[in-house]
């Protein structure tokens, strides 16, 4: 009952979103407010019913209710907890619930939250809401149902992916789901606001929330799906360009620029059209990241053309989607009055060129992830585009950016004084010089760029620095007056200081490791010693243990430094019987920012195992500057002024209203 | 029937969300206003200059802007028509809930939905499984057993066939594997392993297969299986020469109460090879050894009346006695090659009949006729 139940919850929240999509367009158009609420109510039921049919499909795993098709063929009776739950969108059937799931749930918190946008606004915002959503409902249930049954249930299920199991992929894919799907949000706003044919300086301050919110747990999903790979796919490797990592790339990109777009039209009421289109853009950057990796196209375009259902449906919703918005922009963003006007040399200036590096930025990567698939599919030639030619595209644009980052938050709106920034950036600058004199002296004969690198991040986090000293008079007035400024400076400019710095960071961690990573690799045998950046690390032995539904052989390694102690490390390789694969499971010291890093290869008949060992000095810096951007975004996402739907006092909204009557 | 009950309710609840704000005619909730977003930008502005982030002549040049901006939206505002309702579209749209709604919910359900399948979680099933699933049963909880010693041969050696019998072939083929690693390489396994392998290919003989009966051939170069799949890849390779040559040999050298064959010389006569040329009593199969020998010397009459009084024998044999499993396909195969297909036919349906209780035989008889080329 349970299966059918979940079954039929999706169903009818199909209808819901079905009558959703129209009800309170009508509504908005007649200007009935009634019709334009059913779109509230809708929108909170669909929520509900999408809630439910995830809650028994998580119920059917954890029970191992092999009569449902998607149970049996990812899950099995012996498997921890913990991974039947998340082994639920470990698969495809299951993670597009996942991902309508949240789209049901942005669209219940405007219903919920939304209570200061203007009405029609609020029914369009969710009947364009309801349109995504109905297509993948349909998707789901035609081509990926994870309801599907089995009238004679097999004893026991396939097991999920091994190298699935694991912490990451409880927190990974809902993570960059909700960043993906959240930016469905900004991009019903901008269609809503090209059906009601207005658009302003509000709709700016409307939409930023969500932006925001879209763009931190997108931020925080990246970061923590690299670290996921770095530690789990067992090479020590970040970052490796690969298409199903720049799907996620491009929306974060775009919605970098989004973010920053949507400043200036909050401020200014300026870049309203480029706005629009960047939420189109976005959102259809995601969506193009789902049809990457859903549709098996990545895998090879051939498996594609074999099972062609479910591709050609999301290729489908891609056109109608992508296709049917820009059609619309092109039709009536000229009829969308323009805003202010702007010297080059201000803040709105300094913004636009972050746009435009950001959006050239997110283009490159665009061509590197599909022109090997566009060649494919026309020529039939297999070529594949990797890590030079994304280091050769992407650093020459975000070196500027880069460069650009600290100055723009010290210009002022409207008019702004290059030379009186670059003064107010000089310790910022000095500082940079040392840091960059001292690591060249340091590692004389070394690699030249890295040391500019390291520069040019200490720069960027001493300017984030330098324009908050700036905004407390820091030393200029005496340090309490200074300290309460503090307290009084907005949680944006706060924000915008750590994500900034956030930036050096990550940049910092990804020069440091990849100039200076050390590593030993050979076969080891009990009691050999392996020497790798100061570090010994000796082979105690190898043991096998039996897990729950795996058996792994286990190494354990005693790091010692200069004769001291340090720590005992355990790489292991685990069996898993019932898929017959193995995984690799890496052993992490983390000495500060730095970590050691062990794998392990394979045993030969000698008893010796072959040994990958790193040494990655600061390595964690690049996930820390993740976090601490997204940590940014969060206090930026408090700031009153843009809580969304935050009780306001009635007697507040009672006199606007009568204000505007 | 509760499954019904709950699909209404549901259905209920669904047509509810759109019907309640249709019904609240009275109070209209306006929604917020750009107005209020303006007011709030001047009242930041205002703190802003408190707390001494912006200077005054900033601070005048924006609040101008903002007001400009704050006037337009309240002009805005003041010439849009108010809110009014219209009782028509309202009811139109409650029908299209009470209607559409449950006809979608149906319509989408009844033809993708199961709702006759209840529930079957694992505490349920592995109450029910033992009296109706023995076999599967069986194999799970040699599985489970295995996961945890996975070094135990003699378990991998019982477990592969039976994989291979339900159609897990890939889980055979990994069985049969650990079987040859942990119990020891033999002929025989590497040829079921060849056979598992084809298995899992849909039966064609792959080159994985083919080295594995060449492994087999190695082992024990009478191996009847592993010899008559490479015949089998020679001819799916197109060289039915090689096939015919290898299928003769086996015949030759194979004893003469073997029971492939008639598969074997079945096989031979689709490639067009002769079946090779041996004494007659020798190519009718199940006599023993003295009978073939008296059998020489008689004439081809006698001989045939001593055979078909043999066969008889063995029929009335097993009308008594149906356990017999060997004695059934020992009388079908006989009359197979004495060309009487509808007595062979009939036996066959007698032996399922009389082993038709124990599941065992029934699994060993089907075997046996599936090896007959009687399938079904």
């Amino acid at each position: 009952m349970i299966a059918e139940s979940g079954h039929y919850a999706l169903v009818l929240a199909l209808g819901l979103a079905l009558i959703q999509s129209i009800v309170p367009i009508v509504g908005a158009r007649w200007r009935d407010a009634a019709l334009m609420n059913v779109a509230r109510s809708t929108a909170l039921a669909q929520l509900l019913f999408v809630a439910a049919s995830f809650a028994a499909l998580v119920t059917l795993h954890v029970t191992s209710d092999f009569s449902v098709a998607n149970v049996y063929e990812n899950s099995h009776s012996l498997k921890p907890l913990l991974y039947k739950i998340t082994g639920v969108w470990g698969n495809h059937e299951g993670s597009m619930l996942l991902w309508v799931s949240i789209l049901a749930l942005f669209g219940g918190l405007v219903a919920a939250f939304g209570n200061n946008l203007p009405l029609s606004l609020r029914a369009h915002v969710l009947a364009v809401q309801a349109w995504v959503a109905s297509a993948f409902y349909l998707f789901i249930l035609i081509t990926s149902n994870p309801f599907l049954r089995i009238a004679n249930p097999p004893l026991e299920g396939r097991d999920l992916n091994p190298v699935l199991q694991d912490i990451g992929l409880a927190v990974h894919p809902p993570m960059l789901y909700l960043g993906y799907v959240g930016f469905s949000i900004s991009f019903s706003f901008a269609v809503a606001a090209l059906l009601e044919g207005r658009i302003d300086a509000a709709w700016a301050r409307w939409v930023r929330p969500w932006t925001l919110m879209a763009w931190i747990f997108l931020t925080l999903g990246i970061a923590m799906g690299s670290y996921w790979a770095y530690y789990e796919l067992g090479w020590g490797g970040w970052w490796f360009w690969d298409p199903v990592e720049n799907a996620s790339l491009m929306p974060w990109l775009a919605g970098t620029a989004l973010l920053h777009s949507a400043l200036v039209m909050e401020k200014r009421n300026a870049l309203k059209v480029w706005t629009v289109l960047l939420s189109i853009l976005t959102f259809s950057l995601s969506l193009l990241g789902t049809f990457l990796v859903r549709s098996g196209v990545l895998t090879s375009v051939h498996a594609f053309a074999t099972d062609p259902t479910r591709g050609v449906f999301i290729l489908l919703i891609l056109f109608v989607f992508i296709g049917g918005s820009l059609s619309l922009y092109a039709w009536r963003a000229p009829a969308l009055k323009q805003g202010g006007l702007f010297a080059p040399i201000s803040r709105e200036g300094a913004l636009v060129l972050n746009n435009l590096l950001l959006t050239t930025a997110c283009a490159t990567v665009f061509i590197g992830t599909l022109y090997p698939l566009a060649l494919e599919v026309l020529t039939g030639e297999k070529i594949s585009v990797g890590a030079p030619f994304f280091n050769f595209t992407f650093a020459p644009l975000f070196v500027p950016l880069l460069l650009a980052v600290p100055f723009g938050p010290l210009l002022a709106w409207k008019r702004g004084d290059l030379l009186g920034a670059a003064q107010r950036l000089m310790v910022a600058g000095i500082v940079a010089l040392v840091a960059m004199a001292l690591v060249l002296a340091w590692t004389y004969g070394g690699a030249t760029l890295a040391p500019l690198a390291i520069g040019l991040a200490a720069f960027v986090i001493m300017g984030a620095l330098c324009d908050l000293a700036e905004r407390i008079a820091l030393f200029r007035i005496p340090l309490s007056l200074s300290l309460r400024r503090a307290r009084g400076l907005p949680r944006a400019t706060w924000g915008t200081a750590f994500a900034h710095a956030g930036l050096g960071v990550a940049l910092i961690g990804i020069v440091c490791e990849t100039t200076w990573n050390s590593e030993y690799i050979g076969s080891m045998k009990p009691d050999d010693v392996a020497r790798v950046a100061g570090y010994q690390l000796r082979l105690d032995g190898l043991n096998p243990r039996q897990g729950p539904n795996f058996r792994e052989m286990v190494a354990q390694f005693t790091v010692t430094r200069d004769g001291d102690k340090i720590s005992v490390m355990t790489p292991s390789k685990r069996n898993f019987t019932t898929r017959g694969a193995s995984t690799t499971e890496a052993a992490l010291l983390t000495r500060g920012a730095s970590q050691l890093y062990i794998s392990l290869g394979d045993t030969s008949a000698d008893g010796a195992i072959a040994v990958r060992i790193y040494h990655k000095p600061l390595v964690l810096m690049i996930w820390w500057g993740p976090v601490l951007m997204a940590f940014g975004g969060l206090l930026s996402l408090s700031d009153r002024r843009l809580r969304v739907g935050a009780p306001k006092p009635a007697k507040a909204a009672a006199r606007a209203l009568q204000a505007a009557e | 029937m509760t499954l019904w009950f709950v699909f209404a309710l549901m259905t209920v609840a669904a047509i509810f969300a759109v019907l309640w704000p249709l019904s609240r005619r009275g109070r209209t909730d306006s929604g917020g206003s750009e107005v209020v977003v303006y007011r709030d930008q001047l009242a930041e502005i205002d703190r802003d200059m408190a707390s001494g982030i912006i200077g005054a002549a900033e601070a005048d040049a924006a609040r101008i802007e903002i007001s400009r901006r704050l006037l337009a939206a309240a002009d805005q505002t003041g010439r849009e028509q108010p809110a009014q309702g219209s009782l028509n579209l309202r009811r139109t749209a409650a029908i299209v809930a009470l209607v559409g709604l449950p006809v979608i919910a149906s319509s989408f359900y009844l033809a993708l939905g199961s709702p006759r399948l209840g529930d079957f979680p694992l505490a349920e099933r592995s109450r029910v499984a033992d009296a109706n699933q023995p076999l599967a049963n069986l194999v799970a909880q040699v599985e489970a057993h295995l996961e945890k010693n996975p070094t135990d041969g003699r378990g991998w050696t019982v477990l592969a066939p039976v994989l291979s019998r339900l159609g897990r072939y890939d889980d055979a083929v990994r069985a049969y594997r650990n079987a040859i690693t942990y119990a020891g390489d033999s002929a025989d396994r590497r040829a079921d392993l060849g056979e598992a392998l084809m298995g899992s290919a849909g039966g064609v003989v792959t080159a994985d297969a083919k080295a594995e009966f060449e492994r087999s051939v190695a082992l024990n170069g009478d191996d009847a299986k592993a010899n008559y799949f490479l015949g089998l890849a020679a001819e799916q390779d197109g060289r039915k020469a090689d096939a015919a040559a290898l299928w003769q040999k086996m015949l030759a050298k194979g004893p003469s109460d073997a029971p492939w064959r008639p598969l074997v010389q079945a096989a031979l006569v689709r490639v067009g090879g002769s079946v090779p040329d041996v004494a007659p009593g020798v190519s009718a199969p199940a006599l023993p050894d003295g009978a073939v020998a008296a059998a020489k010397d008689m004439s081809e009459a006698d001989r045939g009346t001593m055979i078909k009084g043999m066969v008889d024998r063995l029929a009335t044999r097993l009308k008594t006695n149906g356990d017999d499993v060997e004695g059934w396909l020992r009388l079908v195969r006989a009359y197979l090659v004495m060309g009487e297909r509808d007595k062979a036919m009939s036996a066959r349906a007698d032996a399922r009949q009389a082993v038709a209780n124990d599941a065992d035989r029934l699994r060993q008889l089907n075997e046996g006729l599936k090896n007959l080329g009687l399938d079904g």
